[in-house]
């Protein structure tokens, strides 16, 4: 397993940030998107990795340990060091948590798909987290707080409906060297912004292996790309990779309908979201 | 104007609720009591501060006449003090404008359309708004003044031509939201509206008061910072954060005269040198073929 270098290496120059700054913005964003639509508590899925760390912790300073409900939900093939991450934050915190092992519901369904690659199992189980997620949600009278990060969510290296659903998300305009930075400042425990980044589907699995790049070099190439919109012959004069670019933009544009709402045929003159158009945060 | 010479002004950074109309207005009554009580004579509220800033559709339904009962609860707030604040302005041709309003004594002073609707990025206001076509000045009991709304001001030319006028002070409500996080102490928002405040204030030697709203929507933050700034440049005033706030600041209205008369870039302005530039780069620019 390549050794994370998530802290241990200088960072890209644009992607530095005033972790004080984002802090103060995104606990405030927290309270208020909370509250004004007349809530005071938030629950997530907190799988001992770095985002969803750094989204309890910021949750926390935001409610109050008090309002805040982490869900622990191994697979039975998940590393057993996350849930123990996972129970340092919620200490370390003093939030609520409730472990709930998706083992068996998992397992029974797929009893019937045996053949089912590892793929289908990961997105299932991503759905299931997602499912417990919404009922506890409604039986705690919370909110769903997302942790998917800005480069997860540009190359689609999530589940829709699954992990990817939420009712807000703190961390969606972060790319993983800025959470690295964040979740390091805030006092997320360096163990855990230190290790490889997984979405433990199973043993061993590891990010940055499945998607053939490190993170750090993936959010150069976005940070050129989306956030200054070079050109792919500005970025390989830049220095990047040809190969590397194309992958790049590649999943970027074809994972765009995870980003959406499903597309509405269009009938009448007001289409939902087309020329239906309100803010989310209507009357608030 | 006060014998003494010196203004007390209010800058309202508030977080408006978005589309709710009635509980903005309640709220503004809030602020204007604050702000009376206080001693204050000119008070200031942000961009759309009756509405709220990413309205879309809601546009339509937040508008309201320039007359009618709503306009008449409007003017009640000024009996005591002046009052800027902005809400959506339905003319009787059914177009709807960002404006900010002037009132003072009771009745409405002056009107400004918002000109230029920023229409990129995040923005969206040219689908909704119409675009108003003047930048007027307009007399207050405090010397004369003129208002711009938030992208207004970054047109070089909106301010050149209030200044021309002759305006002592330049009001900007504004619903600036914050983006831009590098290793700086502010967000790049902060530090480009620093610049331009500053810099309008002391090349045209004038008071300019920014006033920007606060809270979140739809998860864009506003990051407040509103400020007063002397006709030499100098900050009067500042809020650092972005919690609501009632900004106060005591303007010494002599400072534009004496300034004006430590630097006089008004008196040595050439206006029609830059008339005529204009037409002729004008005439250029339409005479081309393609």
């Amino acid at each position: 397993m390549s050794v994370p270098a998530s802290l241990t290496e200088p960072i890209f120059p644009p992607l530095r940030i005033n972790p004080e700054l984002v802090r103060g913005i995104l606990v405030g964003f927290i309270r208020n998107e909370v509250r004004k639509v007349g809530f005071e508590r938030v629950v997530l899925g907190l799988s001992g990795g770095v985002d969803s760390s750094l989204v309890a912790t910021l949750a926390t300073e935001a409610l109050g340990a008090d309002n805040v409900l982490a869900l622990i939900m191994p697979y039975k093939t998940s590393d057993p060091k996350s849930r123990g991450d996972a129970l340092q934050v919620v200490q370390q915190l003093g939030i609520h948590h409730l472990e709930i092992e998706i083992s068996p519901q998992i397992d029974a369904y797929f009893a019937r798909f045996p053949d089912a690659d590892q793929k289908r199992r990961g997105n299932k189980m991503a759905r299931e987290r997602m499912s417990i997620l919404y009922d506890q949600s409604w039986g705690w009278r919370a909110l769903v707080i997302g942790t998917s990060n800005k480069t997860e969510l540009l190359l689609g290296y999530g589940t829709i409906y699954g992990d990817m659903a939420s009712a807000i998300n703190p961390i969606g305009d972060l790319y993983k060297t800025q959470v690295w930075q964040l979740a390091d400042a805030v006092g997320v425990p360096t163990s855990i912004v230190q290790k490889a980044p997984s979405a433990d589907l199973w043993a061993g699995q590891s990010d940055e292996t499945e998607l053939g790049f490190q993170y750090r070099m993936i959010d150069q190439l976005l940070y050129y790309l989306v956030d200054r919109r070079y050109s792919v012959e500005e970025l390989t004069r830049i220095g990047f990779d040809k190969t590397f670019i194309e992958d790049i933009v590649r999943r970027v544009r074809d994972n765009q309908y995870k980003r959406r709402l499903p597309v509405i045929a269009k009938l009448s003159s007001r289409t939902i979201d087309r020329d239906f158009r309100y803010p989310r945060d209507w009357g608030h | 104007m006060r014998q003494d010479g010196q203004l007390a002004v209010g800058l309202v950074q508030m977080d408006p609720a978005l589309g709710d109309r009635a509980r903005n207005l309640e709220r503004h009554r809030q602020w204007v009591r604050q702000a009376t009580e206080t001693g204050v004579e000119l008070l200031v509220f942000p961009e759309l501060s009756l509405t709220g800033y990413f309205l879309k559709d809601l546009v339509a339904e937040s508008a309201i006449p320039l007359d009618g009962a709503v306009m008449s609860e409007l003017r009640a707030l000024s009996k005591n003090l002046d009052v800027v604040l902005g809400g959506v302005i339905e003319d009787p041709d059914h177009r709807y404008f960002n404006a900010s309003l002037y009132f003072s004594g009771g009745e409405l002073v002056h009107v400004h359309r918002k000109v230029y609707l920023p229409t990129y990025g995040m923005f969206d206001e040219h689908r909704y708004f119409a675009a108003g076509d003047r930048f007027r000045s307009f007399k207050t009991g405090f010397g004369r003044a003129g208002m711009l709304v938030c992208e207004d001001i970054w047109h070089l030319s909106s301010a050149y031509v209030l200044s021309l006028e002759g305006v002592d002070m330049i009001i900007c409500p504004s619903s600036s939201p914050g983006r831009g996080i590098t290793t700086d102490e502010r967000l790049g928002t902060a530090e480009s509206y620093g610049l331009l405040c500053r810099t309008y204030a002391q090349f045209l030697t004038t008071f300019f008061l920014y006033c920007n709203r606060v809270g979140y929507e739809d998860g864009a933050n506003f990051w407040g910072g509103s400020m007063v700034i002397g006709p030499n440049g100098d900050i009067i005033a500042q809020q650092e954060d972005a919690d609501e706030a009632l900004v106060l600041a005591n303007l010494d209205l002599g400072d534009v005269r004496r300034e004006r008369l430590a630097n006089p870039l008004l008196r040595d302005e050439r206006v029609e040198l830059t008339i005529n530039e204009l037409r002729r780069v004008w005439h250029e620019r339409t005479r081309k073929p393609y």
